[in-house]
């Protein structure tokens, strides 16, 4: 009784040309975009909207699909990051072992966690959730002869099979590519058996259960999920920004991917896409315009909250299709 | 070394009363409308930072003390109306990051009108610390735990002897039937925003003459109480004293005796066992779900 079933649970059955007709143009619009993009800040902020895209998504598979909310997110994010830095930085280890090292052990540690706290609810699981991002980050803070503390750590740049990979255009080209495969994997994920079991969780919980649905295994797959993106494009941005501090892990940081979801929409994909350019963009626009910042992005949740509960983008797919989607699709609970 | 843990108690004490009042917002709020307010901290650092400002501008002291306490409560009153109260029927989770939102808000609002820089508020009576068996205690810290009793004390009395305490209570077990008797449900809602901000507040403001107060200072003292709530049983209010002053005690000790950079996290681990073993808390009962 205590899930986000506010909007319908997502067509299943969306039609394959409807997606294919959506990938082309994201694809089209990561392969042109630098084109358009002048110089290296710019790329750079394409970059950065990436990887708030990539997460989100990841974040939205739990939050949209299974109503479960996490206040901790960029803790996973950060596990990833620093996972990597040390492992280069301390043990001498290739990025691409590192990388794949840290996600392994974010994953153990995220099934471990999620095992325990996904029995929780609402507001305690919110609870959950966001102790352990906030223990993440004063872990991370503190430990100051392997991360550096709070003055951060610098990280090589990532090589991959002795081809050192740098600058921003090749950057961007590696994390344009893992967008638009996010975006294949989460769809595929959703359409998939193990989706469609999401899917009836969703609506709910209890006539999931008894209609043979594991939620419990569910909920932990999706949980697990979600961090292992979350690490690997932690990793990834440590590799790419040269340098990492704790405020990366942070409550700030996970409310963020909070506010990506909620704004683009809970359980639509595209919609995440959409939250991540605006949250993306609007420091870029806010810069120099401090405590402002804060009050537009605690505006945007508020008002999304009580106007576009559903979020943006599917409201208006839904008023563009005007079918009979306008009623509210929540469990008797 | 006695005095040494009766130091670390009278210190964790302090705190724990501070964390009590934060958590009594909490379950405030809790009871009468189900919505967890993440922006219960805000309302301590808006307490703080208001009466800091207006004795900075020459304002007596206890004018500007019960002054930033009522700029506190109609901040919680505005909140309620403005941005819980139109969410009403909303899921837990939209109602999260409502408040989120609005602890955002009021946050930058802070750094916009008064600036990044932590503001401070003189000592009530003196800075002269008081000995106590070989270990100090401040005069602030006192007034800290009276002025918390007497607010615990406050509350039990207005649950239990007013009207519109018991509105509170009939709204909190029951919203259609309190509204059926002739409970003015809404008002009930607003008054216990009011109400959670302006206790919030108070801490705020006795607080800040030990440890300043800055636009971000909200955040972790409002976890801390939303974790102290928890510990307790959200929604419980011997709970929220208990919880508040265990929480303090133990974050106390463990600055204390095992590492003061892990006193932070302290309250996040404990919260993490405490649901695991026990999610109702340590004294709520527990809850049931209708399916």
């Amino acid at each position: 009784m205590t899930q986000i079933s506010q909007s319908p649970a997502p067509r299943a059955a969306r039609s394959n040309t409807g997606r294919f007709i959506g990938l082309a143009t994201l694809t089209t619009v990561v392969a042109l975009l630098p084109l358009a993009l002048p110089n290296a800040f710019y790329v750079d902020v394409a970059i950065r909207i990436a990887i708030l895209a990539v997460n989100g998504i990841a974040l939205n598979l739990l939050m949209g699909y299974t109503g479960q909310i996490s206040l901790g997110h960029a803790g996973f994010f950060g596990l990833g990051a620093y996972g990597s830095a040390v492992l280069t930085a301390h043990f001498g280890w290739s990025p691409l072992w590192a990388l794949l090292a840290a996600a392994a052990m974010t994953a153990v540690i995220a099934w471990g966690v999620a095992r325990v706290i996904l029995r929780l609810r609402g507001h305690y699981l919110a609870m959950a959730t966001l102790g352990l991002g906030i223990i993440i980050s004063i872990v991370l803070s503190n430990e100051t002869a392997w991360t550096g503390g709070p003055d951060g750590m610098a990280v090589d740049s990532f090589s991959l099979f002795g081809v050192p990979l740098s600058g921003e255009r090749r950057w961007y080209w590696v994390f344009g590519g893992l967008l638009i495969g996010t975006v294949i994997l989460a769809q595929n994920l959703i359409d998939s058996p193990a989706g469609r079991a999401l899917q009836a969780l969703h609506g709910s919980e209890t006539a999931a259960s008894v209609a043979g649905i594991d939620v419990g295994r569910r909920k932990v797959g999706v949980f697990v999920l979600s961090a292992t993106v979350a690490a690997v494009m932690g990793s990834l941005s440590a590799h790419y920004a040269g340098y990492i501090n704790p405020g990366i892990a942070g409550f700030l940081q996970s409310v963020e991917l909070v506010i990506i979801v909620v704004l683009g929409g809970m359980a639509s994909i595209y919609g995440s896409i959409f939250g991540a350019v605006v949250m993306g963009l609007l420091p870029q626009l806010l810069a120099g315009y401090e405590g402002w910042d804060s009050v537009l992005f605690g505006l945007i949740m508020v008002v999304t909250m009580i106007v576009l509960p559903r979020g943006v983008v599917p409201s208006l797919t839904a008023r563009l299709r005007s079918t009979r989607f306008g009623t509210k699709g929540n469990a008797p609970c | 070394m006695l005095s040494e843990l009766l130091q670390f108690i009278l210190s964790g004490v302090t705190l724990g009363a501070m964390y009590t009042l934060s958590a009594l917002g909490f379950s405030m709020i809790y009871n009468a409308s189900g919505v967890i307010n993440f922006a219960q901290g805000e309302f301590i650092m808006v307490g703080g930072m208001a009466a800091s400002f207006l004795s900075a501008t020459g304002v007596p002291l206890p004018m500007a003390c019960v002054a930033g306490v009522m700029i506190a409560g109609l901040v919680g009153g505005l909140v309620e109306r403005w941005a819980v109260a139109p969410a009403r029927d909303a899921e837990v989770a939209s109602v999260i990051i409502i408040t989120i939102g609005v602890s955002m808000i009021l946050r930058g609002l802070t750094e916009i009108l008064l600036g990044k820089r932590p503001h401070a508020l003189p000592h009530f009576s003196g800075e002269a610390p008081i000995t106590v068996l070989g270990a100090t205690i401040l005069p602030q810290s006192l007034w800290v735990l009276v002025v918390g009793a007497l607010i615990v004390l406050g509350l039990n009395l207005f649950f239990g002897r007013t009207r519109i305490g018991k509105g509170v209570l009939a709204t909190a077990y029951d919203r259609l039937a309190a509204q059926l008797v002739g409970v003015d449900v809404r008002r009930v809602l607003t008054l216990s925003f009011v109400l959670s901000a302006g206790i919030g507040a108070v801490g705020g403001v006795l607080i800040t003459p030990i440890s300043t107060v800055a636009y971000d200072t909200g955040m972790m003292l409002g976890l801390k109480g939303f974790v102290a709530a928890t510990l307790g049983g959200l929604g419980s209010g011997p709970g929220a004293v208990a919880g508040g002053l265990f929480l303090g005690l133990i974050e106390a000790l463990t600055a204390g005796y095992i590492s003061s950079a892990y006193k932070d996290a302290v309250p996040f681990v404990l919260v993490f066992i405490v649901l695991v073993l026990r999610p109702q808390g340590l004294l709520g009962t527990k809850p049931t779900d209708r399916i």
